[in-house]
């Protein structure tokens, strides 16, 4: 391997870089936008298809060998994360053409979108903690310029509570990085997995370092009770920046707790799962009772995001083959739903001019904005034949079967509270008559390019529900990898021993 | 406040500042130096410009917007990562001609995005007040 690994990082780089030096109108930066975009998209698509025929791919970069060099690692979980990057970021470059306020637009906000793209794909693709750190940098700075961008007074008290928790976690995590170098020597992920089974690391060391990584990346992932910051931030910047960061920013955080705690702690000297149990359990309830309490729809939905982030954690607590499946196939199902439940709120908020629930009405004379929210609303609910039923389902099977119950009924509660959520949103915005002194909704004229994007991620949506087989055997596939760390680490040290 | 002495020292000194960041810039090949130090010293060139004279004449002497320069910082940078691949070796992996090789020419994309990312920050701060 040569490049393919390094490309989803290395396109929105140069797009970004271009974006910059050609200080170009606002036409030719969406136009090289766009081109960045759809690039990335297809070498991530080419990337998973190595990867699914081929076995895990490596680079190593600069060609530095490891454990001294960088590797950027591509199994099927990180190879399908990029792919489902790519999309998100796709779908959200097309949404900002129409949503996005040229002010914004021409302080560089394609630029820094596609800086936060490539330290997304980068965290997926790394195999170094280190070099995990700086891409959670890139992503920490870029979305704080995304969040604060415009300096509206709302804004920057949420970008404040949000990079205040964050350089928190980054703290922790550089502590974290620092001693497992001291530990075991080495900050390659396969090396140090490696050297910890080993057994020459006393079981405090190791316990204090899963610990320290828990909580960084817990407060990454919104997990509870480290959420707080995430409702308290999400709803202030404008609805196509809210998307992009409810689809991947958590889930960052999700897919570091998954590699770490299935490749470099896969729970022999410390009971982490046992812990993961509990926070999955409470981070379910705790979010999903928070969104009942709240009238903002960006609100709702901000906090189903942490309610969401507890059935992920969920599969990888219970750690069967099934369960991490579980989690794989909810990661890519939520995704495509969380962005899109953002999408149509501001498709409505566009078209009446609020996220306030009290402020909306009369939405059920719009079949398809209608259509638009029913598919992923239903989704994250968990009603078959959508995406959620089939992440549920496996995840739920998963706990029966290893007979955790108090989980289980914690998961079918939880999707009993979404639903009602779901309701509410619905009756306020779509079944209720048009309130007092509110304009009735506008046409959906003008706005073609904030639904397409929405219309194919519904699609998309319902695709994997049909078709819920071809996704479920990639996730059976990506969770065997992550169970058997064996071959991630021959795959990146192999020649080397 | 416009200091006689201020300024004259400017004009003396400036193509002192530039000629020695370059020094730095090739000087950090083997030796302590490089792109980022280089690019650190050549930005106070122009800073130096903007608090003697003013943040104007700065920016018609550096001529180019310096947001431009990240950009084409990163790009020369990206660019020289790219050379190994074209001869089959891994992304990034250092290719030389005899002494010089695609490392300096990552090094002289540092320099040039460390020059626009600094002057973007004073000039922005300057004009605010």
């Amino acid at each position: 391997m040569t490049l393919l690994p390094a490309l989803p990082i290395v396109i929105p780089l140069a797009t970004a870089a271009m974006c910059l030096a050609t200080a170009a109108s606002r036409r030719v930066q969406r136009r090289l936008a766009l081109a960045g975009s759809s690039a990335q998209l297809v070498a991530s698509i080419a990337l998973l298809a190595t990867v699914r025929s081929e076995g895990i791919q490596v680079l190593e970069v600069g060609s530095w060998a490891p454990p001294f060099g960088i590797s950027l690692v591509a199994d099927l979980l990180s190879a399908s994360m990029t792919v489902i990057t790519a999309i998100i970021g796709l779908a959200t470059v097309v949404y900002s053409l129409q949503s996005m306020d040229a002010n914004r637009e021409r302080f560089g906000y394609y630029a820094i979108l596609q800086v936060l793209l490539m330290g997304v794909s980068g965290s997926f693709l790394t195999g170094d903690a280190f070099n995990l750190f700086v891409w959670f940098e890139v992503m920490l700075m870029s979305s704080f310029v995304l969040l604060a961008l415009g300096g509206e007074q709302e804004q920057l008290e949420g970008a404040l509570t949000y990079v205040t928790i964050n350089l928190f976690s980054s703290a922790l995590f550089l502590s974290g990085a620092a001693l497992l170098y001291g530990a075991v020597g080495t900050l390659n992920l396969a090396d140090a997995a490696e050297r910890l089974r080993g057994g020459n690391v006393p079981v405090y060391i190791e316990g204090a370092l899963a610990m320290l990584f828990l909580t960084c990346f817990g407060i990454k992932a919104a997990i509870f009770p480290l959420f707080f910051w995430l409702p308290g931030s999400y709803h202030t910047p404008p609805i196509a920046v809210t998307a992009v960061f409810a689809g991947l920013l958590t889930k960052v955080g999700v897919y570091a707790l998954v590699r770490f705690f299935t490749l470099v702690f896969p729970g022999h000297g410390v009971d982490v799962h046992g812990i993961l149990v509990w926070l999955a359990g409470f981070t379910m309830v705790t979010g999903v009772l928070g969104a009942a309490a709240q009238s903002d729809v960006r609100r709702i939905l901000s906090f189903h995001i942490v309610s969401q982030i507890g059935y992920m954690v969920m599969g990888l607590a219970l750690a069967t083959p099934l369960a991490l499946a579980g989690t794989v196939f909810y990661l890519i199902h939520h995704i495509l739903v969380k962005t899109n439940l953002f999408f149509v709120s501001g498709i409505v908020a566009r078209m009446q001019g609020g996220y306030e629930l009290s402020r909306v009405g009369g939405f059920a004379s719009k079949p398809v904005v209608a259509g638009l929210f029913l598919i992923p609303a239903l989704s994250l609910a968990g009603i078959p034949p959508l995406s959620g039923f089939f992440a549920k389902l496996a995840l739920v099977k998963a706990g029966i079967e290893i007979e955790s119950y108090g989980i289980v009924a914690a998961a079918l509660g939880t999707s009993l509270l979404t639903l009602y959520s779901m309701t509410k949103i619905w009756n306020e915005a779509f079944w209720k008559a048009v309130p007092d002194g509110i304009a009735a909704p506008r046409s959906a004229g003008g706005i073609g390019l904030m639904l397409l994007p929405s219309i194919v991620l519904a699609s998309l949506t319902v695709a994997i529900g049909l078709g819920a087989g071809w996704l479920f055997a990639l996730s059976i596939d990506a969770s065997s990898q992550l169970l058997d760390p064996r071959a991630y680490v021959d795959a990146v040290l192999g020649s080397r021993r | 406040m416009k200091s006689l002495v201020l300024q004259t020292t400017t004009r003396l000194f400036e193509p002192l500042f530039l000629v020695f960041s370059l020094f730095l810039l090739l000087r950090g090949h083997h030796e302590p130096g490089g792109g980022f130090v280089g690019g650190l010293v050549a930005a106070s060139a122009f800073v130096l410009r903007a608090l003697a004279f003013d943040v104007a004449s700065a920016r018609r002497q550096l001529r180019i917007d310096p947001q431009r320069l990240i950009g084409i910082g990163l790009a020369v940078a990206l660019a020289s990562a790219f050379v190994s691949v074209g001869e089959g070796l891994p992304f990034m992996t250092g290719v030389w001609s005899g002494n010089v090789g695609t490392p300096l020419v990552f090094d002289a994309g540092v320099y040039v995005t460390v020059v626009g990312v600094v002057l973007t920050i004073v000039f922005g701060m300057a004009e605010e007040t």
